[in-house]
Formats: C-alpha cells, sequence, structure tokens
C-alpha cells in the first residue's frame, strides 16, 4: 500500500445523504461518503450500484435530489461540470470524451480558453504537463490517430490543465491490460504525491486492492461501507458488493469433441487504404468447444467478429462451416444456415431499440420459423416465441410488446442471447456478451452458454473479461495487432501471461 | 399502456398543431389587416358537390405523393425528388401513349408501366450515387428535380405541338383514355385511376407490416447497422427503395393524364411532389395518416381558391397555413414520442421494482 | 518518472495535410484557368471568359457563397439545415420590403433579419425539440415559399411599379469602379491574348461595377474562417458539431452555440437572398432564388466545411450560371471542351494510381463529350439551364469519397448525454 502525503485528515469530498432518482428508477439513496485529501479513494460496486450516477452528480452533469456535497469542508451546489471544475473536482468518462477531428490541444484547451488562450501559451502549458508526467502527447496531432492509452492520457492532461485538485475516473482500467493498468496506477500515485485527492470507479477488485487508500462499497444506490485494504480481502469485497455467495466462474469436464464444426483458413483482410487489418487468421472451433480471443480493444477482433459473420469481406482464405466452404456467403446466407451473432454493441447491432420486443425476436432470423413463413411476417410465430425467451432467459419484462428501450441492459442481453441461441446454432460468435451487465445476469448468460456447448454448440468468445475468457473457454487465443499469437489452456494460465501475450510484450517488437 | 390512451397519444399531436396553424394564420390576417372572419367562413363552409369531386381527386393524386416520399422516409431516405420523377414519369406515358403502338386500354396499362419505369430509373440514379459513391440523396435528388425540369422542357419543344400558349405532347387517342366516376349528378367525374391510389394505399400497407421486406425495409430505417447485423444489405435496400419511391411517383400523374388532360403539357399541374412530401410528414408515413393528410391539404387548397373572390384574401394564406401545420405536427409527434417514451420506461420500472439501474440510455 | 513508454509523437502528416489541401485548391484554380484560356483561343467562343462573363459569374457566385457559408455555420455546429433555400426567399422579401420603405443599408439588414426568423425557427425544431433535421428544414422551406407568396401580395401590390409577386425596382447598393484600371484591362482584353488577355477580363471584373455588397460578403466569408478557427467562441461552436458530449462535459452550452449558430445560418442565407434582389436583379421577384439555397449545400459539400473550398465550389457553380446569360450556346460549347480535357486529366491521373475501373469511367466520358463538341455548334437552351445542376451532380459524383463532414452532424443532442 502507499504511503501518503499530505494531511491525513482532512476532508477533500464529503456526500451526505446523497439521493438520484429518475422517473421509476431509484439510482442513488442515502449515500454517505468520505474521501480524505490525498489519497486515492476507490468506488466498487456491481453494474448498476449506481456509481456512475453518483460521481455524475460530483461532477455537476446531474443535480442531486437530496443530499448536500461539500468540497475542502465547504458545502457546494454544482450546477454544471463548469461549477465542479471552479471547485477544482475533473473527471475522465470511461468512454473518452474526444473529438476525433480535432486536435490534441484544442480537446484539451475547450472550455477552458480563458486560462490561457488558445494559441502558443496555452500549447506550452500541455507540454509542460504532458512533459512532467511523461505522458509524451503532441498537442497537434488529430486525436484521430491516438491509441486508447495515449486517449486516456489526454483525458488526464485535460483534467490537470484545469487546474483539477481532485480527479475522477470512472473504470479507468477497463480497457488496458495489466501492464497498462500499473503504468496507470504509477501515475496515479505520482499525482497523489504531489497532493492530488482521486477517486476512482472500479469493479476490478484485485487492482482496486493493490493501489487504494479507502475503498467504499456501493450497492443498489447506497454506499454500504468504507474499507481500508489492510482489512479486507477480494473475496470480502465481493460478497460486501452482491450482498451474498459469488458465482464461481470455473467449469468441469469438457465437453470438447472430436468433430471440426467451424475452420477459418488463411483469412487476410485490409482496410481502405490497403492496410493489413487481419493477417494469416486460422482459428479451428470443434463441436461443443468454447474458442476464446483475448486481446486489447482494437487489435482486430472487432473485424475478425465482422468478418465470420460476413459484414466484412475477407480478401483471402476461407472459411468453412460444418465442411461447406461459406467464405463468399452474405451474413443473411451465414445467419440461416446457423451462425448466430451476440454483438458487441447491443444498441447498434443488436436491437431495434424503439420497436416491441417481439419484433426484435425476428430481427437476424428474417430467414427462419418462426418468425417467418416464405415472404410473410408470421406474428403469432414470433410472439409466441418472445414469450418462450423470456421465460427462459429470465427476462424482466412486463410483455412482448414492451420497447426494447424501456428494458435494462441486463434483461436486453438476455433477451439477444436467447434469440440467437433459438433454433439449435451451429456455431455462436459471442462478442463481449456480458458487456454492461450485471452480475446476475451475466451468470445466467454463462450457464446457457455452458448448457448449449454441453449439447454440442460450437462458441467463439470474444471478450475483454479475463475471468470470463478464463472461466467460459476450453482454449484462449491472443489477437495482437491483427494476427493471432499464442494460444492458452484456461487451466493453466494466468492474467499475467495473458497480458504479455496481449501487448506483445513477450517477444521484440 | 392502455390502447385508448395510444390512440389519444397520437391524435394529441396533429389536433395541437391544426390548432397552433390556425391561431398562427389569425395572427397574420390580423397584421396584415384582412377580413378573419371572412376568411374562416370561407375555409370552413361545406363545400359544393363539384368541389367536393376536385377535393377527392386531387387528394388521391396527392395520397399517392405521399405515399412516394414515405416509402423513402421510412428508410431514413430523403426523397425530396418526387416532384421531378412525376414529371418525368408523367411526360414519358403521355408520350408514349400518343403513339398509340397498342390499341385501346392496353396502351393506357403499358402507358402506365412506363410512367413509373421512368420514375423508378429518375429515382434510381439518386439511389445508385448514394451507394456508390456516398453522395446524400438530400442533394442529389433535388438537382435531379432542377434537372428534370429542364430535361422535359427541352424535349417537349422537340415531341411537342402547340396549342395556344402552352407546348405539350400530342392527345392520346380516345379509346385510352380512362372514364371518371360519376359520384354526383351534374358534378364531373371522380378520375377513374384515382382508384390507384386505394390500390397503392393497401399494398403499401401489407408490404410494410406483413412482408419480410417490409420488415428489412422498417429495420433498416430504424438502425442501419442493426439491420447490417441481422443480415440484410442495406445498399440493396437502398437501391430497391428509391426505385420502389420513384416507381409510386410515376403514377402520380396518371389520373389527371388518362382522366382529363390527355396530353401533358407545359401546363400539366405542379407542386405536387413537394406537397407530397408535406403530407407524407403529416402522416406520419403511415398509410391511414397520409390519407388523412392528402384529405386535409387537398380541402383547404380547394377551399383556399375561393379566398380571393369570397374573403378578399389572397390564396397564399392557404400555402402558409399548410406549412406551419407541417411544421407544428413534426414538433408536436417529437414532444408526444419523448413522453411517450417516458412513460413507458417509467411503467417498466413499476412493474419490475427495479431498483438501482440505469435508465437504457437514449 | 514513470514507467509507462512515451506516446510517440503523432505524425507530422496531420499539419502537412491540412496546408497541402490549401496549396492544392490553388493548383486546381490556376489549372482551370490554363484550360479554360486555352479552349477560348481554340474555339473563338470568347465569351468564355470575358470580363463581362467573369463580372457576372461572381455576381451568381456570391448568393451561392452566402447560401454555402450559412449552410457552413450550421453544419460546423452539428445542425443540417435544408432550409437554407427558404431562408434565402425570405431575405429576398425583406431586402424588397426594407429597400424600399427605408434604404439600401436597412434592405440588407432586412434581408439578413428575415433570414434569421427562418433560422430561430429551425433552432427551436431541431435544438430544443429534437425533430430531425432534414424534416424540419422541408418544413420551412414549405413555410417560407407560403409566407414570401402571402405578403409580397401585401407589400407590394399597391406600390407603383410594383405587383403581387415582384416588388418595385429597388435601389442598387454603391459600386466600386477604377476606369483607370478597368478600362485599360478591356483594351487588353479585346486584343484576345493567350493568358494575358484572360488575365485582363479578371482584373476588369474586379474594377468595375463591383458592387459594395460583393465586397461585404467576401468579408464575410473571410470573417467566418477566422472567427471559428482562430478564437474560443469557433472552436466551442466546431466542438458541438465534433463531439456535443465532450464539449458539454467541459462546460461548453451546447444547445447555446447550436442555436446561435443556425440563427447565423439563416442570417447568412437571408444576406444571399437580399444580394440576389439588389444587386443580381433589380428587386424582389418571385422564384428568384431558382435552386440556389441547394447549390450553395453542393459548394459547402464541395468545400470540405471550409470556407476557402465552398468559395472555390460557388464560383464554379456561378460561373456555370453565368456563361448561360451571355451567348450561353456558344460558350457552353466551349466547356464542353474543357470537361472532356479535365476529365481526360483526371482519367489518366486515375491510371497511375491504378484505379482501372474508374479510370475507364472518366475517359470514356472524356470521349463522350470530345465526341458531343465535335459534332455540335451550340447547346440547346434548356441544357444551359440545366448547367448549373448538373455541374453539381457530377462534382459531388466524383468528389464525395474524400470529404470529412463534422463528426456530429445530423445527430440529434439530448443534454445530459455526457457520460
Amino acid at each position: 500500500m502507499a504511503a501518503t502525503a499530505g494531511p491525513v485528515t482532512s476532508e477533500a469530498v464529503r456526500l451526505r445523504g446523497i439521493g438520484k432518482r429518475f422517473p421509476g428508477v431509484v439510482a442513488n439513496h442515502d449515500v454517505d461518503i468520505t474521501v480524505r485529501a490525498g489519497t486515492i479513494h476507490a468506488l466498487v460496486g456491481e453494474n448498476g450500484a449506481g456509481k456512475s450516477t453518483l460521481m455524475k452528480i460530483l461532477y455537476g452533469v446531474q443535480r442531486p435530489d437530496d443530499g448536500v456535497i461539500s468540497v475542502s469542508g465547504t458545502e457546494v451546489t454544482l450546477h454544471s461540470p463548469a461549477d465542479a471544475i471552479r471547485n477544482g473536482i475533473g473527471m475522465v468518462f470511461q468512454h473518452f470524451m474526444l473529438a476525433d477531428n480535432l486536435s490534441v490541444l484544442e480537446n484539451i484547451v475547450l472550455g477552458a480558453e480563458s486560462l490561457h488562450g488558445i494559441g502558443a501559451a496555452a500549447r506550452e502549458r500541455v507540454v509542460e504537463l504532458s512533459a512532467a508526467y511523461g505522458f509524451g502527447l503532441d498537442p497537434d496531432g488529430l486525436v484521430e490517430g491516438l491509441g486508447v492509452g495515449e486517449r486516456q492520457r489526454v483525458e488526464i492532461v485535460k483534467v490537470l490543465y484545469r487546474g483539477a485538485r481532485i480527479i475522477i475516473l470512472d473504470e479507468p482500467t477497463a480497457v488496458l491490460v495489466p501492464q497498462e493498468v500499473d503504468a496507470l496506477f504509477e501515475n496515479l500515485r505520482e499525482l497523489k504525491a504531489e497532493g492530488h485527492t482521486l477517486i476512482f470507479i472500479s469493479h476490478k477488485l484485485d487492482e482496486v486492492l493493490a493501489v487504494a487508500d479507502d475503498i467504499t462499497v456501493m450497492r443498489r444506490g447506497s454506499s454500504v461501507a468504507t474499507v481500508r485494504p489492510a482489512d479486507v480481502t477480494a473475496r470480502k469485497l465481493a460478497e460486501l458488493m452482491v450482498g451474498s455467495e459469488l458465482p464461481s466462474p470455473s467449469t468441469a469436464e469438457s465437453t470438447v469433441t472430436d468433430v471440426v464444426r467451424f475452420e477459418a483458413t488463411g483469412v487476410s483482410v485490409q482496410d481502405a487504404a490497403g492496410r493489413p487489418v487481419l493477417t494469416d487468421i486460422d482459428v479451428t472451433i470443434h463441436a461443443g468447444e468454447v474458442l476464446g480471443i483475448a486481446g486489447v480493444e482494437g487489435n482486430g477482433q472487432t473485424e475478425l467478429v465482422e468478418t465470420l459473420i460476413g459484414m466484412r469481406a475477407s480478401d483471402t482464405g476461407t472459411i468453412r462451416l460444418e465442411g461447406r466452404d461459406i467464405t463468399a456467403w452474405t451474413t443473411r446466407e451465414r445467419r440461416a444456415a446457423g451462425i448466430g451473432y451476440i454483438p458487441e454493441d447491443r444498441h447498434r447491432h443488436g436491437l431495434r431499440l424503439d420497436s416491441p420486443l417481439w419484433e426484435n425476436r425476428i430481427l437476424g432470423h428474417q430467414t427462419r420459423q418462426p418468425c417467418v413463413t416464405g415472404v410473410w411476417i408470421n406474428r403469432r410465430g414470433a410472439r409466441t416465441d418472445s414469450e418462450r425467451i423470456i421465460e427462459q432467459y429470465d427476462v424482466r419484462t412486463p410483455g412482448v410488446d414492451t420497447t426494447a428501450r424501456a428494458l435494462s441492459g441486463g434483461n436486453q442481453q438476455k433477451f439477444i442471447v436467447g434469440r440467437e441461441m433459438s433454433g439449435k446454432p451451429r456455431l455462436l460468435i459471442a462478442s463481449h456478451p456480458t458487456r454492461g451487465v450485471d452480475v446476475g445476469a451475466q451468470a445466467a448468460i454463462w450457464d446457457h452458454i455452458r448448457e448449449a456447448r454441453r449439447a454440442g454448440l460450437a462458441v467463439l468468445l470474444v471478450s475483454a473479461d479475463l475471468d470470463e475468457l478464463i472461466g467460459l473457454s476450453d482454449a484462449i487465443s491472443v489477437i495482437l495487432r491483427g494476427r493471432l499469437v499464442g494460444r492458452f489452456d484456461p487451466q493453466s494460465v494466468t492474467p499475467q501471461n495473458l497480458g504479455a501475450a496481449m501487448t506483445g510484450a513477450g517477444d521484440a517488437s | 399502456m392502455t390502447w385508448w390512451r395510444r390512440a389519444l397519444l397520437s391524435v394529441a399531436a396533429p389536433v395541437l398543431a391544426a390548432v397552433v396553424a390556425a391561431l398562427v394564420c389569425t395572427a397574420i390576417l390580423l397584421a396584415t389587416g384582412d377580413d378573419v372572419s371572412a376568411f374562416w367562413n370561407t375555409m370552413l363552409q361545406w363545400p359544393a358537390e363539384r368541389n367536393l369531386v376536385n377535393i377527392l381527386n386531387n387528394a388521391s393524386v396527392l395520397y399517392l405523393s405521399g405515399i412516394a416520399a414515405a416509402i423513402g422516409f421510412r428508410m431514413n431516405l430523403f426523397n425530396i425528388g418526387v416532384e421531378g420523377q412525376y414529371r418525368i414519369g408523367a411526360f414519358l406515358a403521355a408520350a408514349f401513349a400518343a403513339q398509340a403502338w397498342l390499341p385501346g386500354k392496353l396502351n393506357t396499362v403499358a402507358a402506365i408501366g412506363v410512367a413509373m419505369a421512368g420514375g423508378a430509373a429518375w429515382a434510381g440514379i439518386a439511389g445508385l450515387l448514394r451507394v456508390t459513391r456516398g453522395v446524400s440523396e438530400v442533394i442529389s435528388t433535388i438537382m435531379l428535380n432542377l434537372i428534370a425540369g429542364s430535361l422535359v422542357a427541352y424535349f417537349l419543344t422537340r415531341v411537342g405541338v402547340q396549342t395556344g400558349v402552352s407546348t405539350s405532347t400530342k392527345n392520346i387517342p380516345q379509346d385510352s383514355w380512362v372514364g371518371g366516376i360519376s359520384l354526383f349528378p351534374g358534378a364531373p367525374d371522380l378520375f377513374g385511376l384515382s382508384l390507384l391510389a386505394v390500390v397503392v394505399g393497401v399494398a403499401f400497407s401489407v408490404l410494410l407490416n406483413r412482408t419480410r421486406f417490409g420488415f428489412d425495409l422498417r429495420a433498416t430505417g430504424a438502425s442501419s447497422t442493426a439491420a447490417v447485423a441481422s443480415g440484410i444489405d442495406v445498399r440493396r435496400m437502398i437501391v430497391v427503395s428509391m426505385l420502389m419511391s420513384g416507381a409510386v411517383a410515376g403514377l402520380i400523374g396518371m389520373p389527371t393524364l388518362f382522366g382529363s388532360s390527355h396530353n401533358y403539357g407545359t401546363s400539366f399541374q405542379t407542386g405536387i411532389g413537394f406537397a407530397g412530401i408535406a403530407v407524407a410528414l403529416l402522416g406520419r408515413n403511415h398509410p391511414v395518416g397520409i390519407a388523412a393528410g392528402a384529405l386535409i391539404f387537398a380541402f383547404l387548397s380547394e377551399q383556399g381558391n375561393l379566398l380571393n373572390i369570397l374573403a378578399g384574401v389572397s390564396p397564399d394564406i392557404v400555402a402558409v397555413m399548410q406549412g406551419v401545420f407541417v411544421m407544428a405536427v413534426v414538433i408536436a409527434y417529437e414532444v408526444v414520442r419523448r413522453y411517450r417514451a417516458r412513460l413507458e420506461q417509467a411503467a417498466v420500472a413499476d412493474e419490475i421494482g427495479s431498483p438501482a439501474t440505469e435508465p437504457a440510455t437514449a | 518518472m514513470t514507467t509507462i513508454t512515451a506516446g510517440r509523437p503523432a505524425a507530422p502528416d496531420d499539419e502537412r495535410r491540412r496546408s497541402r489541401s490549401g496549396s492544392r485548391i490553388w493548383v486546381y484554380v490556376i489549372v482551370g484557368f490554363i484550360l479554360v484560356a486555352l479552349v477560348r483561343v481554340t474555339s473563338g467562343a470568347n465569351d468564355v471568359n470575358s470580363s463581362g462573363t467573369m463580372r457576372a459569374a461572381l455576381i451568381a457566385a456570391v448568393p451561392i457563397a452566402l447560401a454555402g457559408l450559412g449552410g457552413l455555420w450550421s453544419e460546423r455546429a452539428g445542425v443540417v439545415n435544408i432550409g437554407l433555400e427558404g431562408m434565402m426567399i425570405a431575405g429576398t422579401l425583406g431586402a424588397g420590403y426594407f429597400t424600399y420603405h427605408y434604404g439600401v443599408v436597412a434592405g440588407i439588414v432586412g434581408a439578413a433579419l428575415f433570414g434569421a426568423l427562418g433560422g430561430v425557427l429551425h433552432a427551436v425544431a431541431t435544438v430544443i425539440f429534437g425533430v430531425d433535421h432534414i424534416v424540419s428544414g422541408v418544413a420551412i422551406n414549405i413555410i417560407a415559399l407560403g409566407v414570401a407568396g402571402f405578403l409580397a401580395e401585401v407589400f407590394f401590390t399597391s406600390l407603383p411599379g410594383g405587383g403581387p409577386t415582384q416588388s418595385p425596382s429597388l435601389d442598387r447598393p454603391p459600386d466600386i469602379d477604377i476606369p483607370a484600371i478597368s478600362d485599360r484591362a478591356l483594351r487588353i482584353e479585346d486584343k484576345h491574348w493567350f493568358l494575358v488577355s484572360d488575365l485582363a477580363s479578371v482584373v476588369g471584373a474586379l474594377t468595375r461595377n463591383l458592387s459594395l455588397f460583393t465586397v461585404f460578403a467576401l468579408l464575410l466569408i473571410g470573417g467566418t474562417g477566422w472567427l471559428l478557427w482562430r478564437t474560443s467562441f469557433g472552436l466551442r461552436l466546431r466542438s458541438c458539431g465534433e463531439s456535443p458530449v465532450a464539449a458539454e462535459s467541459l462546460g461548453v452550452n451546447v444547445y447555446r452555440y447550436k442555436f446561435i449558430a443556425v440563427t447565423v445560418s439563416g442570417a447568412m442565407a437571408g444576406l444571399g437572398g437580399g444580394y440576389l434582389a439588389l444587386v443580381a436583379s433589380s428587386g424582389f421577384q418571385q422564384g428568384q432564388t431558382g435552386g440556389r439555397g441547394y447549390i450553395g449545400l453542393a459548394a459547402m459539400l464541395f468545400g470540405n466545411w471550409r470556407p476557402g473550398g465552398m468559395l472555390l465550389g460557388a464560383t464554379l457553380f456561378g460561373y456555370t450560371d453565368a456563361v448561360q446569360l451571355r451567348r450561353g450556346e456558344e460558350s457552353l460549347h466551349a466547356l464542353l471542351l474543357v470537361v472532356a480535357i479535365v476529365l481526360l486529366i483526371v482519367g489518366l491521373l486515375q491510371l497511375r494510381r491504378r484505379a482501372t475501373v474508374q479510370a475507364v469511367f472518366s475517359l470514356v466520358f472524356a470521349a463522350g463529350f470530345l465526341v458531343w463538341y465535335l459534332l455540335s455548334d451550340t447547346v440547346p437552351t434548356e441544357f444551359t439551364t440545366m448547367a448549373p445542376f448538373v455541374t453539381t451532380l457530377l462534382v459531388l459524383a466524383f468528389a464525395s469519397q474524400n470529404l470529412r463532414m463534422p463528426a456530429a452532424d445530423g445527430l440529434p443532442y439530448r443534454k445530459g448525454s455526457a457520460g
């Protein structure tokens, strides 16, 4: 545990009795948290526990319905992020708020032009800050060309530029590999040494225990406990978060058979500018096998999935499903042949948000029963089957006519999983299937996948959740810069090995 | 949500918008010192029989235009080019039918086919440009409209005949004319081909809601990303929808062509394309809504013709009323939609009593 | 210090890319100018770039450029504005009414005001109520048409020289005249020397009958470039069009900037309409906008949402519009040769880049235009009226691929979407 600098007894932030309601939902109630100045304070809880909403309140994006916020001992009302910034609070969002077409300097300076203008003086300050922490950012480069780690550093410089002393980070490690996480935590410790106070939201308990000075657990919208890392274990934290026993991700006996269900050989894809996006991909999945693909976002996973489902054309190579060459087949033909697809972004690719659930049942399955007969839509068939899915997959909704948008993320995802598992698919391509889904739904989805695997389903699992990969897969491949490197056995692999392969730290590159 | 509540919400927007439009127009008339009461008396009087027939005729033409626009709108394609497409279609049909290569009604049917093909081809250009070169169909269809005007004018000088001040295609032989339907004795007939509107409306409704193609169309319009992931070939859909939209647009001129004018010339009615877009917006791209919108617009225009004589007010005020109505309606629809979404989210949350879940991002 | 690997500095390509596109525009202008001069000499169609034509081209270009400027303001803030045509119509009406009663300056202000009113309506619908941008724009065009028709009758019928669809003759804004230069230039021009005379026509066009309104418009265009790219106001406005979520998270009032941008957009289009009424014609006339609002949008697209490129596009479109006014059939016929040569060059360049399919298309079209040129003497009048529209379409078809629009353009934005 890191030693703290600065006065330990003074409070940077104090939240008392915070409550926030949305139509029909209580996001926060009775939240009491004290953040000591000059410390790293972690906020943990499962999805939907209200951490993000709370931090949005602290940053002025939302107004609380009840409660009081005090910064450095003084009560404040925050009407907008501008107020928060004035009080020395800065926030680094999980989804970076950067404009791709603007330069690094422009992104940093936006909204704070009065501090150093937007010209030479501002540029100097940015270079100064970047050098002080070794961020290595070029102020005039377009953000479009930056990688994930660099973008995060731009976000951090953004808040430092505005003189933030209290920095909130929302799931900062969600998109980083273990080595980058270490580097980030080094940065955080340095910032702490300079007197900043850091609050970060996470649900990765090991990381939290490694770097935080205090940990507050949130559950169902309220703060449950604040502890010191020395006093708890990851297990105990998890139990505080869930309030019950954790589901264990590990598996029993192997269900992998000898029958090759799906095979991709020598698949290569170039982008519009002629740059290689995927090179020489070889994938073999047997019936009853889950093949996990691990990798840092942006190394080709999305393109791999798009190519296999037919949304992107491959330049070379063959793809076979049960021995048939499907390389030239369209998405519709592949789906009709029995490939199910759980997309990474359910709002953009998985659902029609403003349509009722029964219409969403048809989406992706427009060529098969029970939704479609010939050219006609079979309404009754779609409705009945939707009801079946709702029941089997425990989708919480008043009925099949409810608009998809009204459901929570977890329930939307459960519905999608149920839909894609219908009709006995031969192969399931699951891309981050439990992203943004609460622990209960996550366990349910894992169970369904395992059950289908027992019945002989082949699954390609792409995920950033290492626990999910290790827990569900029979074999794990790592994708790095468009190539598959390394094949690991989940029983013996560790997050460190995987992380090394995912960043290429193992080989000289 | 209960069905009557849903129905109420659906009607709320247009009614509210109509009130707003009426108020705005009254305000304008007051400001310019016109006779407001005479205006309303004229507008609200029950039309004479022959005016009723005109209204129905015009409404059916407007309806076709609205459906043409709506096919595009459903796909998130803004086919502003209905105007040009119907002119091309009407011209081609008139020129073809005048040649009388086929006898009697066969000629008529073939000419209608030619009109649809012409309109479809003209719209197809915009569709292809969009799919192959990424050109926004909004601009390309507008440009095609303007080009169509000049192009048709040019061809009229080549194949047309002078009759008085206007140039037009040769007259269509009488055995190819389509007879009218007499609704009221003494009043002119309803165009026989105005029934096309009914046929097209029913076909549109069935296609949209009951067929796989219609599902694909609506899905692509709602979320092209989800459509692609579900296996829909979005580019093909774009081209096909534009073709269909143009084909229906080609039909717009048919009732008038075969029912009254019997040729296409410089005095043929224009402006129906844009009116159709307005009507489609009014009716929210729904076959029944568009019908209502077409009737309302046709009614307003017809009554407006009397304004000069009976109330001393320029008929242009009707155009203002129609425009304000459209704007008010689309705003009202947005407001109602958001309200309804919030109601539904609240209902869902109540039902399942979910505590700390974030509302799904809007 | 930290163990993190320092990020490599972003490629200096980006800086170079931006200045390269600036200089590339100049290359196109120069090459185009030389080509036209060449064709003039070979075909003898001297009106192709006479000072009269250039002057007409400038006058035709300015309304398009102002409309394009309006489109730029709006789309840089993320709002698509199809209603420019309607706002321009409103501007012509405003200019007509205010100039007649209160003079030229009031007329110009009135044009901007009426256009801005249209802009406010669009802003209210799209920014506050979240109506689809295109739908709102179409509705505004319908309203503007009706209002202009109605109010024109109210305003002008009783005035001497006026009628229900036109205003009486209006005062013109003052012109700039430098006879010393323009007379000399005219003499050189009449010698019909290759390139020298052509340059002389440009000089002549700029030094005789140059309306102050034109100068004002050019200042507006330059001023917009400075305002949007060199001030904090401009940065904030552009951020609303690139990433409104980022802007809001940094305390930028996205609604306010969008509102301002769309209102200014309407004012610009209104000014374009005012120019049409006061400089390009002698007063308000129903239908005088003739689709220029839409062509302005095309100019904006052509210019990749930057004022310089937009002006170039507007000049191109204005030129095709003007050419038809002065011995149009002959001049347009000569231009066929220009198009053929341009397509030939483009085709050859594409072949060099191995884009064979596109090259074949370009070369086939080049051959087609050449054949048309050789087999005919004139181009029919209707085709000349079509010329600007066809040009727009062709330009869009060929250039659309390389465009980079503001990332959040056309997307509805709700406050509180941050995070």
